[in-house]
């Protein structure tokens, strides 16, 4: 008996002691728990769905919800609730690709400015302010006006048009990291500037840069679903949220399910990675 | 503060002459031969080759951007493949639409978000606030467009209570400006509230308190007044995102706005709309974010910028 207590008690005190953290980190809990149920989504969605989410039976279209099709059938008689399903890798694709690409780009053009200071630092950010004047949905018309409409092409232009976040973002955490006694010692002690800007500089900004990127995220779904659902990103019948409600929207009134839970998926998605975003902010930054 | 507001101003045609030239640079990157487009499918090598001519596409490059950005201060932004019509027109008919739009939007926003963030701040930990905060970050978390079509199916298709598209009456303001309303409302509250407990902390707070004044005086009065620099700096500064939003509700309610004309551009592939409606909207944001920057700079001189 002891030993089973001994066994079960250490266990239970982490226990109490995790579920202690998330009370008291309601926002990360919770943001968390709304984002990995995206994850889970994503990852399972073959197991969790039972068809095909292209497969099409014409005999079954526009079909309100039921036992066999939980989100009910779209025009093609396709099955919606393995559409949101399948719909949550890609909406994860482009959080990943689009938030990726602009920290590579924005984060090093950042720290760089940061340190060189003088005519670089003003040149970089007269180029991320020009990108800054641009409503975000309108430079990513533009860009994709260009490139051509398809998903990776939109995905590109989001991340064009987040990168100057990171970039202004990472220059004045170099600004303010770069007075420290620390990153002055290395410096006198003739540590290379590469060397200091990874090791002394963005190790220390890393923080609030995966706090931006987590709140980025949502951003990014959000815009990335405007343009689809305008014929101007993913294409059909790839089951992007935004894409899967432009078609929705031909139906208004006779299956309002169509555009009705592919809308939740991205409510529940965004609003996952805003809370759990603010709450790593909270965490990093107690004055607030 | 003058070199502040000197540095500002002078840096705005710095920004605009960066952004026509990204304009322009990427208008030059689409694929396909504008001439051979403006010229019609059917046309003729001779009247494609007049047609670069006339457009001016045979010179260089730089006398190219020159003649553009030329044209675009005297308010010249070339002839829509579509219409044929000068874009500059174009644009004039429907910008009144967008404008009353984005005020409409404003207005609620402002109406609704200054006091919902005002209440959750006085109730700060109490159930109206943690109300406030929920449909805040709720209202941050929607796409304006599912929620734009769930108000069409409702309103317009079940009930038959508003216009389904267009913009017949001042019912069809209703649902557009509610739906682009939502995001800015949500913005406002939540740094209402913020400003509110920030300022709501300060010693001078405290001592109108200790001298009797009524709470309703202290929080309209000594409270918002000061929490209104934050709050004007959103407005201000957000009106991109307005911008944005209102590109996407105005191609669902299919209004006529400047906003779906960009997107309609797109699908035509017409290239002197998509690069003028581009840079009067980025020239619209521009000098709405100036301006806030002014007004902060003017109504709290503490404020230091770099």
């Amino acid at each position: 008996m002891a030993s089973i207590e001994t066994e079960i008690a250490p266990r239970r005190r982490a226990l109490s002691r995790a579920l202690r953290w998330m009370a008291v980190h309601r926002s990360i809990a919770l943001g968390g728990f709304l984002v990995g149920l995206i994850v889970l989504a994503a990852i399972l969605a073959p197991l969790i769905a039972s068809v095909d989410p292209y497969a099409q039976d014409l005999l079954a279209t526009m079909e309100p919800p039921s036992w066999a099709h939980p989100f009910g059938t779209d025009d093609n008689g396709r099955d919606i609730f393995a559409r949101v399903l399948y719909g949550a890798r890609i909406s994860l694709l482009e959080v990943v690709l689009s938030v990726g690409l602009a920290v590579i780009v924005g984060v090093p053009l950042g720290i760089m400015s940061g340190m060189s200071g003088r005519y670089v630092d003003q040149a970089v950010m007269w180029v991320m302010d020009i990108l800054f004047a641009f409503p975000g949905i309108v430079l990513a018309i533009l860009i994709v006006s260009v490139l051509g409409s398809s998903l990776i092409n939109l995905l590109i232009a989001i991340a064009i048009f987040s990168a100057p976040v990171y970039a202004r973002l990472s220059r004045n955490l170099t600004l303010g990291l770069k007075s420290m006694d620390y990153v002055e010692a290395a410096i006198s002690l003739g540590i290379s500037r590469r060397r200091i800007m990874t090791h002394y500089i963005l190790r220390n900004a890393i923080g609030p840069i995966i706090v931006q990127s987590t709140l980025t995220a949502g951003t990014v779904i959000l815009s990335a679903a405007s343009l689809s659902f305008l014929g101007l990103g993913a294409q059909p019948p790839l089951p992007e949220w935004g894409a899967m409600m432009s078609d929705g929207r031909n139906y208004l009134g006779l299956n309002i399910y169509m555009s009705l839970f592919p809308g939740l998926a991205i409510m529940i998605t965004v609003l996952g990675f805003n809370i759990l975003g603010d709450g790593l902010r909270d965490l990093l930054d107690p004055r607030k | 503060m003058k070199a502040y507001i000197a540095k500002k101003l002078l840096a705005l045609p710095l920004i605009l002459i960066g952004v026509s030239l990204l304009v322009f640079v990427a208008i030059r990157a689409l694929p396909g031969d504008p001439a051979r487009l403006m010229a019609g499918p059917e046309a003729t090598q001779e009247a494609v080759d007049n047609m670069t001519r006339r457009l001016g596409l045979d010179r260089s490059l730089p006398e190219q951007y020159a003649s553009f950005a030329y044209g675009a201060v005297r308010g010249d932004l070339g002839i829509s493949i579509k219409s044929k019509l000068p874009v500059v027109d174009e644009i004039a008919e429907r910008l009144p639409f967008t404008l009353g739009l984005a005020i409409t939007a404003y207005l609620l926003a402002i109406g609704i978000g200054v006091p919902a963030g005002m209440i959750a701040a006085i109730y700060r930990h109490g159930w109206p606030d943690q109300i406030v905060m929920i449909l805040a970050i709720a209202g941050a978390s929607i796409a304006n467009f599912w929620l734009a079509l769930m108000a069409m199916n409702t309103f317009s298709v079940q009930l038959g209570w508003l216009p389904l598209l267009g913009a017949s009456s001042w019912r069809s303001f209703i649902l557009p400006s509610i739906t682009l309303a939502v995001l800015p409302t949500a913005v406002i509250a939540r740094m209402t509230r913020s400003s509110m407990i920030e300022v709501m902390s300060q010693d001078y707070i405290r001592t109108a308190y200790a001298k009797g004044v009524a709470p309703q005086t202290i929080y309209w009065s000594h409270a918002l007044r000061n929490a209104l620099i934050p709050i004007i700096t959103i407005v201000g500064l957000n009106f991109g995102s307005l911008v944005g939003g209102a590109v996407v509700t105005e191609s669902v309610f299919n209004w006529p706005g400047i906003g779906r004309f960009l997107v309609d551009a797109v699908r035509y592939r017409d290239y002197p709309v998509i690069q003028g409606v581009t840079l009067v909207a980025v020239t619209g944001v521009v000098v709405m974010n100036l301006l806030a920057e002014l007004l902060i700079a003017v109504l709290n001189p503490k404020i230091r910028f770099d």
